[in-house]
């Protein structure tokens, strides 16, 4: 007797977030009135009716195993009531209703080896991507860089030290999975030479008019090589973006001796004060040494004490650029200028030089 | 069969630090999931090697979905057979990432019977990511999360899953109920979430306030961003006592003004909100205070999105105010035309953004029958070369004008 099959369900969407919500924000919602940062990663929301609602940030790794999912579980059954909510920057938050929760949470949360931070001015944690974890087109690690450069920096996370908010994001190329580019401080993965084609494979894995059409700068061609139709491509216009990897398997970049970082800065996606920023380049590449990238994890600490050094309250790494001007700041931060930095792709020239204001 | 744990002194070294580490949670669950155990063997191999080890291709997914689940496959699958498929699943998380530990575990009790135990929380888009599994486990995976109500979110050429701030549930300064908004958009356009049929990805993302949390200028083709039409609501008693406290008006709040619209004379703050460009620096430094006005809404951006193809765009300006009552009917209208003309006349892998700006917004507006206003640009053209439509014949009655 075969069984009978019910319809299929689909489409049904996420579960609706109101049975997610804790009591107190049920009864709150829309009636906060203002907020105050109690301490590093602790904050308290004040609503109308006088409820108060204590936030208690902790960093994380993003990549978590269902093991620590279980965990904050049971903190958040201990001390929330089973609430809890996560970050845009992938930290986890617990939402308290009695602030004699908040220290034995905090010393809780250190035992699992968590820090409460990234409220205020300070470095929240860095949105990054898969790289090598889980990434076909990674010309660099992510997680481990960011681990590298978080352990550096762990102090910026939870301490409210620094002049403004700074936003660290790494993407492992340049289809930039994160918001790279409009970070204080963007981490990119680079590759640096064309694509290695496999004539025999890219019939049968590729469509070759997209293949082609892929390419930002023209540099692939349809071409018939020993009676095999495939492309061909122009090094010299090739600049290394992966695209014709992602639509063509048998396209790949990777190339281990010459992958590796670049560094952009003074991106931001606020519109306080200044309008929202694109990044700027300013280290054009610097090699992949695992496990730990000594040489992105030394400039981004050195970018990082620049900026604090010299910015202005709640200027953002982009905000004092453009007060002290190009020059200046590769001046100080001690990078080279070089060709790389200057712009060839559309309206480059809006990106020119085209006054008088210059400081020596 | 279990795999043997392998060795990994270069990963080894990653667990030092006092920042959280990702390779003590691929551990944690490498005691249970040879997936996990090989995933280690795998990355200490790119380690090693300074190069990745996944591929992509072949078209992965679920009975009756087009997206939501990304093929990878190892390039050394005989070394490592647990993870030669090892794909992922993006689930569209609820709205503001709010959980309960009740719906959390019974997600990670489905991930431990039939995957590696590994996820980000969350990904770059906004998904729970789970993270790798085999082919034969996919269909498996979504009939148990059909039983607790999550559902798989996009990938592709498709809507993908929206995202928000916490908006009203924990910020005093959403201008609209941005987790209301997000579920119902998510809701309304199911079909094109999970059946991609765009030109290339179409992104939603719905911030509270103009302090923009979840970076919805720089990485969705459809900005929805809270903001407000009158004055800023003042506190003066409040302003006073931050003064007091050691905050220098003048220094920290007046002169960071980007309009240079405020004033403040010791005991009192004046702001001329007819000049003030919501720029929300003011509020954020004194939010005890200052609150945005009460008449809110949002402005609608359009066109962001990363570089490739044709480089990195932010969101511009299409609707500059509009209240957001559900069901949201305007703007939903106005996606429905967008996406209109975008599949008739986008080119593949064309974003929005990039559409708009190799036809022109001049053009696109015309096509979307909508009014050009001068909150679009951010300033006029500066070049002559104007495609004029209007102009007179010899003939013409004097004051008629002939369209061309």
């Amino acid at each position: 007797m075969a069984e009978a099959t019910t319809e299929r369900r689909t489409d049904y969407g996420p579960p609706h977030y109101e049975q997610f919500l804790p009591p107190i924000i049920k009864e709150n919602y829309g009636k906060w009135k203002y907020h105050e940062i109690l301490k590093p990663g602790v904050m308290v929301h004040v609503s109308e009716t006088g409820a108060q609602l204590f936030t208690v940030r902790a960093g994380s790794s993003r990549l978590l195993s269902i093991d620590k999912i279980r965990m904050y579980c049971d903190l958040a059954d201990k001390y929330c009531g089973g609430y809890l909510r996560f970050t845009s920057r992938h930290n986890v938050e617990f939402l308290l209703t009695d602030r004699a929760h908040i220290e034995p949470l905090i010393a809780d949360l250190a035992k699992l080896g968590h820090p409460v931070g990234g409220i205020g001015n300070s470095i929240s944690s860095i949105v990054h991507t898969q790289g090598w974890v889980h990434c076909h087109s990674a010309a660099t690690d992510a997680s481990g860089v960011v681990k590298a450069v978080m352990d550096e920096l762990i102090g910026h996370f939870t301490h409210t030290d620094l002049p403004g908010k700074l936003r660290i994001a790494l993407a492992c190329c340049l289809n930039m999975c994160g918001a790279v580019h409009c970070s204080d401080i963007a981490i990119l993965g680079i590759h640096r030479r064309p694509p290695r084609v496999d004539h025999s494979r890219l019939k049968k894995t590729c469509e070759i008019p997209n293949v082609s059409a892929s390419c930002p700068t023209a540099a692939i061609r349809p071409t018939v090589i020993d009676g095999l139709e495939t492309v061909e491509v122009i090094e010299e216009r090739c600049m290394f973006c992966a695209n014709c990897y992602t639509v063509c398997p048998a396209m790949p970049l990777n190339n281990p001796l010459n992958d590796g970082v670049s560094i952009w800065v003074g991106g931001k996606v606020s519109n306080a004060r200044h309008e929202p920023m694109f990044s700027k380049l300013a280290i054009p590449y610097l090699p992949n040494t695992p496990p730990r990238w000594p040489e992105v994890t030394e400039a981004v600490r050195n970018l990082v004490e620049l900026w604090a050094k010299n910015a202005r309250k709640y200027e953002r790494m982009g905000e004092w650029i453009e007060r002290i001007g190009w020059p200046k700041f590769f001046r100080m931060a001690g990078i080279e200028f070089r060709k790389e930095h200057i712009d060839d792709f559309k309206h480059a020239g809006l990106t020119f030089k085209r006054s008088t204001h210059l400081t020596f | 069969m279990a795999s043997e744990f392998p060795n990994t002194p270069m990963l080894d070294e990653l667990e030092k630090g006092q920042w959280p580490s990702f390779v003590t949670e691929i551990k944690m669950a490498a005691k249970r999931s040879p997936m996990s155990r090989d995933l280690l063997g795998l990355l200490e191999r790119s380690y090693r090697e300074r190069i990745g080890h996944w591929k992509h291709g072949g078209i992965v997914g679920v009975m009756g979905y087009g997206g939501g689940v990304i093929g990878r496959y190892s390039d050394l699958p005989e070394e490592f057979p647990n993870i030669s498929h090892f794909h992922t699943m993006r689930i569209n998380q609820p709205a503001g990432w709010f959980y309960t530990s009740q719906a959390l575990r019974s997600i990670c009790d489905i991930w431990e019977k039939r995957g590696s135990g590994l996820t980000n929380m969350h990904g770059s888009t906004g998904d729970i990511i789970l993270l790798g599994t085999k082919t034969d486990e996919l269909e498996p995976v979504f009939l148990e999360l059909q039983k607790i109500d999550f559902d798989i979110g996009g990938s592709g050429s498709d809507v993908r899953t929206p995202s928000c701030c916490c908006g009203k549930a924990r910020c005093e300064w959403a201008c609209y109920d941005t987790m209301n908004a997000c579920y119902d958009f998510t809701m309304t356009f199911q079909d094109e979430l999970h059946r991609p049929a765009f030109p290339y990805k179409f992104k939603f993302k719905f911030s509270g306030c103009p302090n923009d949390c979840v970076a919805s200028i720089a990485r969705s083709d459809m900005s929805i961003i809270g903001i407000w039409r009158d004055n800023i609501q003042i506190d003066q008693n409040a302003v006073r006592e931050y003064a007091q406290k050691g905050m220098d008006i003048r220094a920290d709040v007046v002169e960071n003004c980007p309009a240079k619209c405020m004033d403040w004379d010791g005991q009192k703050l004046t702001i001329d909100n007819s000049y003030c460009r919501k720029c929300m620096h003011c509020i954020n430094a004194m939010p005890k205070a200052l609150a945005p006005g009460k008449d809110r809404g949002a402005t609608v951006l359009l066109g962001s999105k990363a570089p490739i193809v044709e480089g990195a765009l932010l969101s511009s300006v299409i609707i500059p105010f509009i209240k957001m009552e559900p069901p949201y009917q305007e703007i939903k209208d106005l996606v429905q035309k967008i996406w209109d003309i975008w599949c008739e006349e986008g080119k593949n892998r064309e974003r929005i953004g990039e559409f708009v700006q190799r036809v022109g917004l001049g053009n696109f507006l015309e096509a979307l029958e909508v009014e050009p206003v001068a909150e679009m640009v951010a300033h006029p053209r500066e070049n002559p070369y104007v495609f004029y439509e209007e102009y007179f014949e010899e003939d013409d009655a004097e004051g008629e004008t002939e369209k061309g």
